[in-house]
């Protein structure tokens, strides 16, 4: 797997010029076929959440609607909007502590190798691919021992904890590209430990923490099972707002898809405008570099 | 080179708050997991949240009473969904991302637009992928629409049909020839590649396998009375859900992959006079196969955690569309039984690092080679 770091952002077009034959004609069918797939089900996202209630029904299911019907957003922002501030407040304070951690033991373990250095990182690692079930028991105990259950705090500390691993992971490969002749070159001006991370790998880290604080901060915002847990009403998130708003039996459906596309738009606002970052980020989680 | 010993105490310094936080957040909590399901905390729901529980040390009771009480079918059935899902869901990701990924490097106009449309769910929360693909599913809605499918044959998250039903009781036995076959294989992928000892301990264990299916096998029995589970129907709209997620994925992971092929290696195969054909086959797929084992291994445990998906689309008391991550959840927080919830998770552990403890030993393995 180490050859593949090649994002696919980075387009390196080396084949031939294309011309317009039978088979370019059904790769295109392929690719319209596959975007229909994707697409389909936002297009029904979008249309129904602007519907009136007595709008949605059977016949015009997939029509659009007659007049837009901005009362679902305001009406669904009412049921999650103080959720979505939760949410906001909870990525970005867990991804900075959690980006700032992986930062310096990212540089700690690729720049200052010692003994077992491999082996740590190997135990460190396997917190990230745990199923949370199997603490959220101990957990919950925990955290309600510290007196922070339904506290937004508990659920920082969770995410903190458990995103160590990634954001360790994503810092150590991208430093382990950082040659080590410049840090040397540092040792040998007289720069420590610190010195070297403040002169040298500080500087440079900025696409690093781009992709790191990307992927934790969508990560973070979409969590499901810690906010289900650890939270109670006040400091729900977004995501758990948004399935008691959607699991209800009698439901109204433009008020839950306005509700999806609120809680939607935020990451994927950040994919859109950062998208190559994003998938470094995504690739990272699966290929160790 | 040697440095300055401050330095490398400073290292450890920075590492060391991270390494505590895991030690306690993961290990420990696991160890505790653990130890809670051997005991019989909240199997008396009085007990489960008293300020001074009582609180006994039962063994494995409680594991043996999932894979064999008459209470626990659920959990049995869950087991069985979560297999079947894991498949379909890994096919999927793997067929579509593949078939995506060949396309894009065959360089389309307007690349970048169309891998923006096949990866932007890989943004979203798998809570509002579920409530889009919940409002898609409803047997009057999007999809049966779209399709002209008949809304009561197609009842999607709402069927309570299961198909490929097995005895429950006759586990052991498939597990056991599924398991010698599997041997077999080895065996003759080593036979031809003349690995003695690797041969022979697969076609042993392999032939032991198979003696114990044939001779005891058929008369071990796990429960009382035949218990049929099989593949519910009512996934298969959560699977779709799912690979319309995940999908992208594998086909960044194709596609990065493709891109790392050297053009000299295409060029090579076409002047020994391969076809379009014969290089995918002989070239192309093969350099894929580390990605595709890589995306499998990712995919699966993705898979076997799959909660929020379920939870979103049919809700938490669903029992048709149950996966154990899910059972867990209502196990302990519902009802308050938390041994038989911890009992649960660990047995999900234990799914979860059959998949990822090799996974991340081979990763270091060839790094070490590496260095």
């Amino acid at each position: 797997m180490t050859s593949t770091p090649l994002s696919p952002t980075s387009v390196s077009s080396v084949h031939k010029s294309p011309r317009f034959t039978l088979t370019r004609g059904l790769m295109y069918l392929g690719l319209i076929v596959a975007a229909l797939f994707f697409l389909l089900p936002i297009y029904l996202l979008i249309v129904t959440a602007f519907k009136t209630p007595d709008a949605i029904n059977l016949a015009t299911t997939w029509q659009l609607p007659k007049f837009l019907n901005w009362a679902s957003f305001s009406d669904a922002w009412a049921k999650v909007g103080g959720n979505m501030l939760n949410s906001l407040f909870l990525a970005v304070v867990a991804t900075a502590i959690s980006a700032m951690l992986g930062s310096l033991n990212g540089y700690a373990l690729s720049k200052w190798k010692f003994r077992g250095a491999n082996t740590l990182f190997a135990l460190m690692l396997f917190g990230m691919f745990i199923p949370y079930q199997s603490v959220l028991i101990p957990l919950f105990q925990f955290i309600k021992s510290l007196g922070l259950y339904g506290n937004i705090w508990g659920l920082i500390l969770a995410h903190v904890v458990y995103g160590i691993p990634i954001t360790t992971l994503i810092f150590r490969n991208f430093y382990a590209d950082v040659p080590d002749a410049l840090v040397e070159a540092a040792t040998i001006d007289g720069a420590g430990f610190w010195g070297i991370y403040a002169k040298v790998i500080f500087p440079i880290s900025i696409p690093g923490f781009v992709v790191v604080i990307i992927w934790q901060f969508t990560q973070v915002w979409n969590e499901f099972l810690f906010a289900a847990t650890l939270t109670s009403s006040g400091s729900q998130p977004v995501t758990y707002a948004l399935s008691q708003l959607a699991g209800g039996q009698a439901v109204s459906w433009n008020l839950p898809m306005a509700g999806a596309i609120l809680a939607a738009i935020p990451t994927l606002l950040v994919y859109i405008v950062l998208g190559r970052y994003f998938v470094r980020g995504l690739l990272a989680g699966s290929v160790k570099g | 080179m040697k440095r300055l010993s401050t330095d490398r105490l400073w290292a450890m310094a920075v590492l060391a708050p991270s390494i505590i936080l895991l030690a306690v957040f993961v290990y420990g909590f696991i160890f505790r997991t653990a130890y809670t399901s051997l005991t019989d905390w909240g199997n008396d729901p009085a007990q489960a949240f008293s300020l001074t529980p009582i609180i006994r040390f039962i063994g494995l009771q409680n594991y043996h009473d999932l894979f064999t009480s008459g209470l626990n079918t659920r959990f049995r059935q869950d087991l069985v969904s979560t297999l079947f899902f894991t498949i379909f869901f890994i096919a999927g990701c793997l067929g579509l991302g593949l078939a995506m990924a060949l396309l894009l490097d065959r360089n389309p106009k307007a690349e970048g637009l169309w891998r923006t449309i096949f990866l932007f769910p890989m943004s979203l929360s798998f809570i509002v992928t579920g409530t889009i693909w919940r409002w898609m599913l409803q047997p009057q809605g999007g999809l049966n629409q779209l399709l002209h499918l008949n809304p009561a044959s197609n009842g999607w998250l709402t069927s309570r049909d299961s198909v490929w039903s097995f005895d429950w009781n006759k586990l052991p036995l498939i597990t056991a020839v599924l398991v010698a076959l599997a041997l077999l294989w080895v065996g003759w992928q080593a036979l031809r590649s003349a690995q003695r000892t690797r041969m022979g301990v697969a076609f042993g264990c392999a032939a032991l396998l198979l003696l114990w299916a044939l001779v005891i096998g058929p008369n071990v029995k796990l429960l009382p009375a035949p218990e049929l589970h099989g593949f519910n129907i009512a996934f298969i709209g959560i699977i779709i859900a799912a690979i319309w997620q995940m999908s992208g994925y594998t086909m960044a992971l194709y596609l990065a992959g493709l891109r790392g092929i050297p053009e000299e290696l295409r060029e090579a195969a076409r002047v020994d006079g391969a076809n379009e054909w014969n290089t995918y086959r002989h070239v192309i797929f093969p350099l894929l196969a580390p990605i595709t084992l890589s995306a499998m291994i990712i995919l699966g445990h993705i898979s076997l955690k799959i909660f929020d998906l379920v939870f979103a689309m049919t809700g938490p008391d669903n029992g048709p569309t149950d996966v154990p991550a899910l059972l867990m959840y209502i196990t302990s927080f519902r009802q308050n039984a938390l041994a038989v919830g911890a009992a649960i998770g660990t047995v999900l552990l234990l799914l979860v690092a059959i998949i990822i403890v090799p996974y991340l030993a081979s990763q270091f393995r060839s790094q070490e080679g590496h260095a």
